[in-house]
């Protein structure tokens, strides 16, 4: 069970957390006036990196914010959690 | 052989308190503090187990949870049989009963061994081979009986009466495994007055200082220092010391999994007594001080009972006080045997021989045995034994090298002790995601870079001999603390070479010889090499085609030698071939401990409303919706629910009914941005929604799918009543509340769940609005001032409600809105001013046809998550001047709106009997053969009691266009030809709302 830096409540166990997928895709302003390229870009398409990933998590059974977090895919370590709205941190090189 | 093996004194069992068990029905007795292992032994019992594919008589191996052949099954009643426990591990205790598995008919003569002399036919990948073809023999004839014969154990046929604990903790410093290493890393690691936690598997710690002889500490027998650090950790408020407890798992983030034994090693456990219990464990730092396994040695015949490890001979000598036998042939590659073989001598026992396969061992323990006078041929490896059930007699052979050995001499013995060397458990260590890197010295894998806040220490990272490992474990715990806290042990040991011999011993033996590597999945040498002949090259390939190291004990005293085996037979270096990753559990848990307290009615929670006990009172029959329980139908007398359901329909459509709709999800949506956010996040438009309005809210997602729906009531300009289906409240709030945190902080929301919060009652039909009006207070219920579809706040017996008028069964309709807490009062007050107009109370079946009977979908059983609101009938809920909504775009797509996609019809059959099975198929011409051509399926099926026939709603492709259509649902046997209808199949008017 991994071990979660909720920014808001501090570290919790993955049991208060539910994941929410890649972080930093934002709704479009004006999805209408999107073609079907930009649209399923935006719906469908999403990163699966080896290595440093921007992931959404909910702390759900704590505060119930959303937050983002960067997680090494390949050790599950977690490098940053940060607020939503905030801009991924700039880690080169960090979980390595 | 004499009868008792045990010695006259020694070893720290109980002289004074005999026990006594019973094995496969016989009497015996053994001491306080044996195992069944060693008291068996001390009968001289040889035969403990047959092994799995060839039902080969197989005596104890090891002395602990390395053990591959004791395999034993612990019964105290028929509810209670462990099956599959290592007879090592078993405490003994007054009266235990165990039994011997994998054998028939009785563990002597098994008729099962007849597989032994078949064995040149099952060869590896066996089973691949043979039981190909035919296909169809495979579930009915070859499954089957092959499960039957290689069974492991069986399982008790009746339900576990025991109760099993689950617990987390936190420390700062986790030690697992306290041998040496491991309570000298405790010793260290509680200096800083940090939570520190030492677990160990065997019922005292201890390690190997628990069967040591000579080993002098500090001025202090092994024993004593033992005895004297465990006292000091105990006084330690800070320090938890847990015996019998397996490390069996390495979880993310220093998560490990613990399964803590606690009465199953007592007699007579107290009533209630739990029996194990799971520990979660979250450390910030891990010591891995899990200790080195003793490798056999691969040579022909070395699986005969009364061959055992050299150290755990010295254990049952040291710390029970057993001896293995009293004529002792040792073979070895490594040094330690020579302790085995010195303390044996001390104690009285004849070593015939000792073969050493090295030319030229050398070093103190060497020494000694020579010293002793011991018989020592070095450049001897071990070619075969000779024995009924048992060892008889050793065939040593000089190696003359290549492979080749000389002529053999027999020597007479009962018991052979053997040991290549020892393998450091680095499975926690891999489980954690560690690389683990070969050692070219101690030619061995050690661990290598942590992925994870741990450190080895000890044996377990090849740091060998007890001087080595306390000042290891000692520099690891102060490591774990962050301290840097020094001490020296002086220590009086005699250590020897660590190095051992890796692989198989060479032989004479030819291609029937079988030399094991895997004693429990019985693998010889000679399956690898065919393994590797037949063009195998992955160690993990080779792992699964022979099935090597993939028995419970995961391969704890047979990975390194089959890594040998298999090294020689691709002629490749070891570390060019790599090694399998190890699976948790390090040792077998029980199915008991990790449920836990998660079964039966803790299994998963229960949802009851506020009238679920006037429900079971009244008989109602239950049913799982979610977590909910549900009152499906209320029967009376003798009815089924066929018969209930039509009744409790045909009474909702002539007088009423009530029914109890408190699990409907409800959501408070509150703010100045409220409806701007309704406006967002539904399909439909809510600004001009009149306060005192309700209407129907469909939620889609964004790929423009229906996902929820429910109605709406508009509480005040600011506040609105959302209400969802009742699978569906979690998730509707989670995407309500991903939305406006992540997409739309600007708005000004709250939201907030509130199901538990009301009850609900459904008070449907003709005759609802005369059964309210003498229970409520300041609220006006007729048609003028409620009309259908609009809500009032007011009070309802005394307690306030919000009343709204809906309806889900097309009759006129009320949803009575109560605080939870006085949700039962208000329903038996109904129920009581509703008995003169024939209420009757109503179940979820009924509520279904009655919807259905109206061509109301229900989200889930209609849709599918790939309906459209066009697809399911509600075009005219979209809010088609809103520039966005969720799902919106996705909706624009033209597939959305192609014509063929599927839309919900009714389906009326030919025959107004039959009742459709949901689920089938829709085909557009009958008497198709598979692959039929298939244009939909039916959603909903129902007789319905009004309408005195069946009705059926479907999901059919480009379904409008065929109304008045006859389509046709393929069954076994025939084609059920059906009109295509729209889906209201009752008051299409809708005239009845309104009473």
């Amino acid at each position: 069970m991994l071990l979660i830096t909720c920014p808001h409540c501090g570290p919790r166990p993955e049991l208060e957390f539910t994941h929410g997928g890649e972080a930093h895709i934002a709704r479009p302003e004006n999805p209408a006036a999107m073609n079907a390229e930009d649209w399923t870009e935006y719906l469908y398409m999403r990163a699966n990196p080896k290595g440093l990933h921007a992931e959404r998590w909910r702390h759900l059974h704590g505060c119930a914010r959303f937050f983002n977090a960067l997680r090494d895919t390949t050790t599950d370590q977690f490098v940053a959690t940060y607020a939503t709205g905030q801009p991924r941190p700039d880690l080169k090189g960090a979980g390595q | 052989m004499s009868k008792t093996l045990r010695t006259p004194a020694g070893g720290s069992v109980n002289r004074v308190k005999t026990i006594k068990f019973s094995f496969d029905g016989k009497t015996y007795q053994g001491l306080e503090g044996d195992t069944l292992a060693s008291a068996l032994l001390a009968n001289g019992i040889r035969v403990m187990g047959r092994s799995f594919k060839y039902h080969r008589a197989r005596g104890v191996l090891g002395a602990g949870s390395e053990e591959p052949n004791a395999l034993v099954a612990v019964r105290r009643d028929k509810a209670r049989i462990a099956p599959n426990l290592r007879a090592t591990q078993v405490e003994l205790y007054d009266g235990l009963v165990a039994e011997s598995q994998n054998r028939w008919p009785s563990l002597n003569f098994d008729v099962g061994a007849v597989l032994s002399l078949l064995s040149p036919f099952i060869p590896a990948g066996f089973y691949y081979k043979t039981f190909m073809w035919p296909k169809s023999a495979w579930d009915k004839l070859y499954e089957p009986n092959i499960r039957a014969a290689a069974g492991l154990g069986h399982a008790p046929t009746e339900a576990d009466p025991d109760s099993y604990l689950n617990r987390f903790a936190h420390c700062e410093v986790l030690i697992i495994g306290a041998g040496p290493a491991g309570l000298a890393a405790a010793l260290a690691a509680s200096e800083g007055g940090e939570r520190v936690i030492l677990v160990d598997e065997q019922c005292e710690l201890g390690g190997s200082l628990l069967s040591a002889t000579d080993a002098v500490i500090d001025g202090q027998s092994g024993r004593a220092w033992r005895d004297a650090v465990v006292a000091k950790l105990a006084a330690n408020p800070k320090v938890t010391l847990m015996t019998r407890a397996n490390a069996f798992g390495y979880f993310a983030h220093n998560m490990i999994g613990v399964a803590e034994r606690l009465s199953e090693h007592q007699a007579s456990p107290a009533k209630g007594a739990p029996r194990e219990r799971l520990w979660q464990i979250r450390a910030r730092e891990v010591v891995l001080a899990t200790g080195a396994i003793e490798r056999p040695l691969v040579f022909p015949d070395n699986d005969r009972p009364g061959i055992i490890l050299a150290d755990s001979a010295r254990t049952y000598l040291n710390r029970y006080g057993v001896l293995p036998g009293k004529r002792v042939v040792v073979a070895t590659g490594h040094d330690e045997a020579y302790r085995a073989a010195l303390d044996l001598h001390k104690a009285g026992v004849t070593i015939a021989a000792i073969a050493d396969a090295r030319p030229n061992p050398k070093g103190p323990l060497v020494e000694a045995a020579r010293a002793a006078g011991l018989p020592i041929k070095t450049g001897y490896a071990i070619t075969g034994t000779k024995g009924t059930l048992g060892v008889a007699e050793a065939r040593l052979s000089p190696i003359l090298g290549a492979g080749r050995v000389g002529p053999p001499e027999i020597v007479a013995c009962d018991s052979v002790l053997m040991s290549g060397g020892f393998t450091p458990s680095v499975h926690l260590f891999s489980q954690s995601r560690g690389k683990v890197v070969w050692d070219e010295t101690l030619e061995t894998y050690l661990p290598g870079a942590s992925a994870e806040a741990e450190r080895s220490a000890g044996a377990c990272r090849g740091q060998f001999g007890l001087a080595k490992a306390l000042a290891d474990g000692f520099a690891a715990g102060s490591d774990a603390a962050r301290l840097t806290v020094k001490r020296d042990f002086v220590v009086q040991a005699t250590e020897g070479d660590p190095k051992g011999v890796v692989g198989a011993l060479p032989h004479d033996r030819g291609n029937g010889a079988k030399a094991f590597i895997d004693w429990q999945n019985d693998v010889t040498t000679k399956d690898l090499k065919l393994a590797v002949r037949e063009g195998f090259q992955s160690i993990e390939h080779i792992k699964r085609y022979t099935t090597t190291g993939m028995a419970t004990d995961q391969g704890k005293t047979s990975n390194l030698n089959a890594l040998g085996v298999i090294s020689d037979a691709l002629d490749r270096p070891i570390p060019q071939i790599g090694l399998t990753t190890f699976r948790m559990p390090y040792t077998p848990v029980t199915f008991g401990v990790l449920a836990g307290m998660a079964r039966g009615d803790l299994f998963d929670p229960v949802r009851t409303t506020p009238i679920h006990d006037w429900a079971v009172e009244q008989g109602a029959v239950f049913e799982d919706v979610s977590l909910w329980k549900r009152a499906r139908f209320f029967p009376q007398g003798r009815e089924d629910m066929e018969a209930a359901v039509r009744r409790e329909c045909l009474a909702v459509r002539s007088h009423c009914g009530i029914f109890d709709a408190s699990t409907l999800g409800k959501i408070e949506v509150v703010g100045p941005d409220a409806a701007e956010f309704m406006n967002r996040f539904y399909i439909n438009a809510w600004t001009k929604l009149g306060v005192g309005k309700c209407r129907y809210g469909i939620v889609c997602r964004e790929d423009g799918f229906v996902t929820d729906d429910g109605v709406v009531g508009r509480m005040s300009q600011d506040r609105f009543h959302v209400t969802t289906t009742t699978g569906g409240a979690p998730r509707v709030l989670a995407m309500m509340e991903d939305y406006l945190q992540t997409e739309w902080p600007d708005l000004d929301v709250w939201l907030t769940s509130t199901t538990e919060q009301f009850a609900v009652i459904a008070l449907q039909g003709p005759k609802a609005r005369d059964i309210l009006s003498g229970l409520v207070e300041g609220i006006d219920l007729s048609p003028e001032a409620l009309a259908h579809m609009s809500l009032v706040e007011g009070k309802i017996c005394g307690v306030p409600t919000r009343l709204f008028r809906v309806s889900f069964t097309g009759e006129l309709g009320f949803e009575i809105n109560v605080p939870s807490q006085h949700g039962r009062k208000v329903w038996e007050a109904i129920w009581a001013a509703g008995q003169p107009h024939g209420l009757v109370p109503y179940g979820t079946e009924t509520m279904h046809v009655l919807r259905a009977e109206k061509g109301f979908i229900i989200v889930g059983q209609e849709t599918d998550g790939t309906a459209t609101p066009d697809d399911v009938g509600l075009t005219w809920a979209v809010g088609k001047a809103k520039p966005d909504y969720v799902g919106k775009r996705s909706l624009a797509r033209p597939a959305m709106a192609a014509p063929d996609r599927k839309q919900l019809v009714g389906l009326l059959t030919k025959d107004p009997h039959i009742v459709l099975e949901e689920g089938a198929q829709v085909v557009l011409t009958p008497g198709q053969k598979a692959p039929m051509a298939l244009v939909g399926h039916v959603t909903s099926s129902y007789h319905s009691a009004v309408l005195g026939r069946s009705i059926a709603l479907a999901m059919v492709s480009g379904g409008r266009a065929r109304i008045g259509e006859t389509v046709y649902i393929p069954m076994p046997g025939s084609d059920i030809a059906v009109d295509v209808t729209s889906p209201v199949f009752y008051d299409p008017e809708g005239v009845r709302v309104n009473g």
